[in-house]
């Protein structure tokens, strides 16, 4: 069973992002960027079913500018067995990324395709949703298990309240909750074997997707910056500022 | 340009995709595996067997050594060690490193001058965890004076007497084997083989010397011999010509030494800052006053420098053309420039600095090893004038 994992370059996890001075973009000069942990959980799912003898082989694809190859290259030094570059320019929005998720599934056929559940970038969450309508296949969302059983596969999906177990006909697409697994780390050896795996670059013309724009960003701000706290003298005063000025008793 | 860990850091033009993959991944272990119980340990005054095994599985012991052996050396160059080196420094206490990557300079011998017979027998088991070495050269008589060491390996038959003692060793207590300079020919620095000595060996002694300055999370130990019988086929190299081992050992040993030195300098720079920025005395912030701006300034000219620095003997090391008196007083740079931050830091963290549980506090009490161990600032200086023909 061939198995796609979608990894995508964002802003690492631990840097505190800056808004630009003229509040066009968040500011990504010279910021430390990483896989989106979502993706990492993919990926990770992903290479474990190969170790399971489930999958036969596991295909780690990016979208974006040539230096999200950085990030295919981790995917393979964490077990994937090879890649695929779809190079593009600026931003692109998650229909055209679905589109273009939809061209390498056309081209590879894969029988489950893992995402991450969201990017920690612009937390859409909707890229795999919208891959499961083009390329008319099941999804399960949120999974927190996946279970591959014959010519299915058993989601456990993270939903308000509880759990929902469902049962997707293959070729199915996951994407992927933070309880799913642990990332392993990538071993030094595998970093450098990683060089040599495969890591085939393709254009959005090579799949026949044209990259289209609906969605103009007006403008990105930082929250508001809290308040410093004060101290209270003793519980009446807290008592008397909590009804009186927070009002919320 | 901020002055956290990351931004005080130099570009370097070597670096490409493996290197910060091999940093990133080595962050996510390091602050998973060790950064929680970094203070624990070192109070503890031990890290744990189970530590071994992971950095084993990480890659970090066998960077640099062949995958024969369990190592990883295709596509390995200096950058990928100098970015180990930085990354364990981050941990900022020093005894951590110093005994998890204490192989670091038993092994290199081994792998070097040794049988293929010792390198099967002891390298796959040290890159995987399981097994220690540690590097004998101190003893109670001397450190500094290499060529004139006492113990010695009396011929007999197929094997070596070995009778006398060794002190100051990182990771003593742990060792299976340990790399030790014995006295086999005349005196002075042409009468000096190395010898591996298992452990296990009849006439082997050793005890702890728990109570240090610094390095608290590493084993140190006076090791004794007497009358331990080893085969002669334990030499490591020619008979004789240990001294040239040794020599060519240290300047491995003081490049890594000097760039976990740079590097715990630039945690001093970051706590610092942080909390420069944050505190405030006569109503304004700590960095705002003049006193503690010049401080910081001069911290990060003596860092830059030290990395300036360790960059060009790393590429004099890539290019084969490493000068030892280069790489001596890089040391000297290194530890001065540890010492002033170290010190410097302690002073903007004030009275909170000084209770013990942070990273400045432990790193304080790292200075003074890195200036003696590994050789001396004075015997470092020492050395540079002679090999620059003074
Ligand atoms: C925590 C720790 C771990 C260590 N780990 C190891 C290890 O794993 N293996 C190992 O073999 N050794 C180890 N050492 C020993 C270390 O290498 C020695 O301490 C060092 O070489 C200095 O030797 P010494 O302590 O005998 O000092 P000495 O040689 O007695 O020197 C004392 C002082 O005099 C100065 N001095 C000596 N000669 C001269 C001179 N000619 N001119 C001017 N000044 C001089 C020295 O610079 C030093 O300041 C360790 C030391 C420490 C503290």
């Amino acid at each position: 069973m061939k198995v796609l994992v979608a990894v995508k370059r964002v802003v690492d996890y631990n840097v505190k992002v800056r808004a630009k001075g003229d509040g066009s973009d968040v500011d990504l000069n010279n910021v430390k960027m990483a896989i989106n942990p979502f993706c990492e959980i993919a990926v990770e799912e992903a290479v474990r079913l190969k170790e399971a003898g489930v999958a036969s082989e596991v295909i780690a694809v990016s979208i974006g500018e040539k230096p999200c190859q950085e990030q295919i290259r981790t995917a393979l030094a964490l077990g994937a067995d090879r890649g695929i570059h779809v190079e593009t320019e600026g931003k692109v929005e998650p229909l055209v990324v679905a589109k273009l998720l939809k061209g390498v599934v056309d081209k590879e056929e894969p029988q489950l395709v893992i995402l991450g559940k969201q990017s920690i970038d612009g937390d859409n969450n909707q890229t795999g949703q919208m891959l499961g309508a083009l390329a008319n296949m099941a999804q399960g969302t949120f999974a927190s298990e996946v279970k591959v059983d014959g010519d299915k596969v058993n989601v456990t999906r993270e939903v308000d309240g509880g759990l929902q177990t469902v049962s997707l006909k293959l070729p199915a697409i996951v994407t992927t909750d933070l309880r799913l697994n642990e990332p392993r780390y990538a071993s030094l050896p595998n970093i450098m074997k990683a060089k040599k795996k495969q890591l085939d670059v393709f254009s959005p013309a090579d799949l026949g997707v044209e990259v289209t724009s609906h969605i103009e960003q007006v403008k990105v701000e930082p929250p508001a910056e809290r308040q410093a706290g004060i101290k209270v003298a003793d519980v009446a005063e807290l008592v008397d500022k909590l009804k009186n000025e927070a009002k919320v008793i | 340009m901020a002055l956290d860990f990351d931004s005080a850091r130099l570009p370097n033009p070597h670096l490409t995709e493996s290197h910060h993959a091999w940093r990133q991944q080595l962050r996510r272990f390091i602050d998973a595996e060790i950064m929680p119980h970094a203070d624990d340990w070192d109070e503890a005054g031990h890290i744990p067997d189970t530590l071994w095994p992971k950095a084993a599985a990480v890659g970090l012991l066998g960077l640099g050594y062949p995958e024969a052996y369990g190592g990883t050396l295709e596509g390995i160059d200096s950058w990928h060690a100098w970015i180990a080196q930085e990354e364990l420094a981050r941990i900022g206490a020093g005894g951590i490193p110093a005994s998890l990557m204490v192989h670091g300079i038993g092994l290199p011998p081994v792998m070097f001058w040794g049988s293929e017979t010792m390198k099967q027998t002891v390298a796959p088991a040290v890159l995987a965890g399981s097994k220690h070495i540690s590097l004998g050269i101190t003893e109670p008589d001397g450190g500094s004076d290499v060529a004139s060491i006492r113990t010695t390996a009396v011929r007999e038959g197929d094997s070596f007497i070995v009778n006398g003692s060794k002190t100051f060793i990182t990771g003593g207590m742990r060792a299976d084997w340990v790399s030790t300079a014995v006295r086999t020919g005349e005196a002075g620095a042409r009468g000096i083989s190395m010898l591996l000595i298992p452990t296990d060996a009849e006439g082997f002694s050793r005890t702890a010397l728990p109570r240090k300055q610094g390095w608290w999370a590493s084993d140190t130990a006076t090791l004794y011999f007497d009358n331990v019988r080893v085969p002669a086929d334990q030499l490591i190299g020619p008979e004789n010509q240990g001294f040239w081992v040794i020599m060519t050992n240290f300047n491995r040993e003081r490049m890594a030494m000097a760039a976990g030195m740079e590097a715990m300098a630039r945690v001093c720079l970051e706590e610092a800052v942080t909390w420069a920025q944050q505190r405030q005395t006569f109503g304004k912030r700590l960095a705002d006053h003049q006193v503690i701006r010049h401080k910081i300034a001069r911290m990060k000219q003596l860092i830059n420098a030290t990395q300036s620095n360790i960059r060009l003997c790393f590429e004099s090391i890539e290019a084969d053309q490493a000068n030892p008196g280069d790489i001596a007083l890089l040391k000297v740079q290194a530890s001065e420039t540890l010492e002033y931050c170290a010190r410097e830091a302690m002073q903007i963290l004030g009275g909170m600095g000084y209770l013990r549980g942070n990273r400045v506090e432990r790193i304080y009490r790292e200075v003074r090893v890195n200036a003696i161990g590994g050789g001396s600032e004075e015997i470092m200086r020492d050395l540079a004038a002679r090999q620059y023909g003074l």
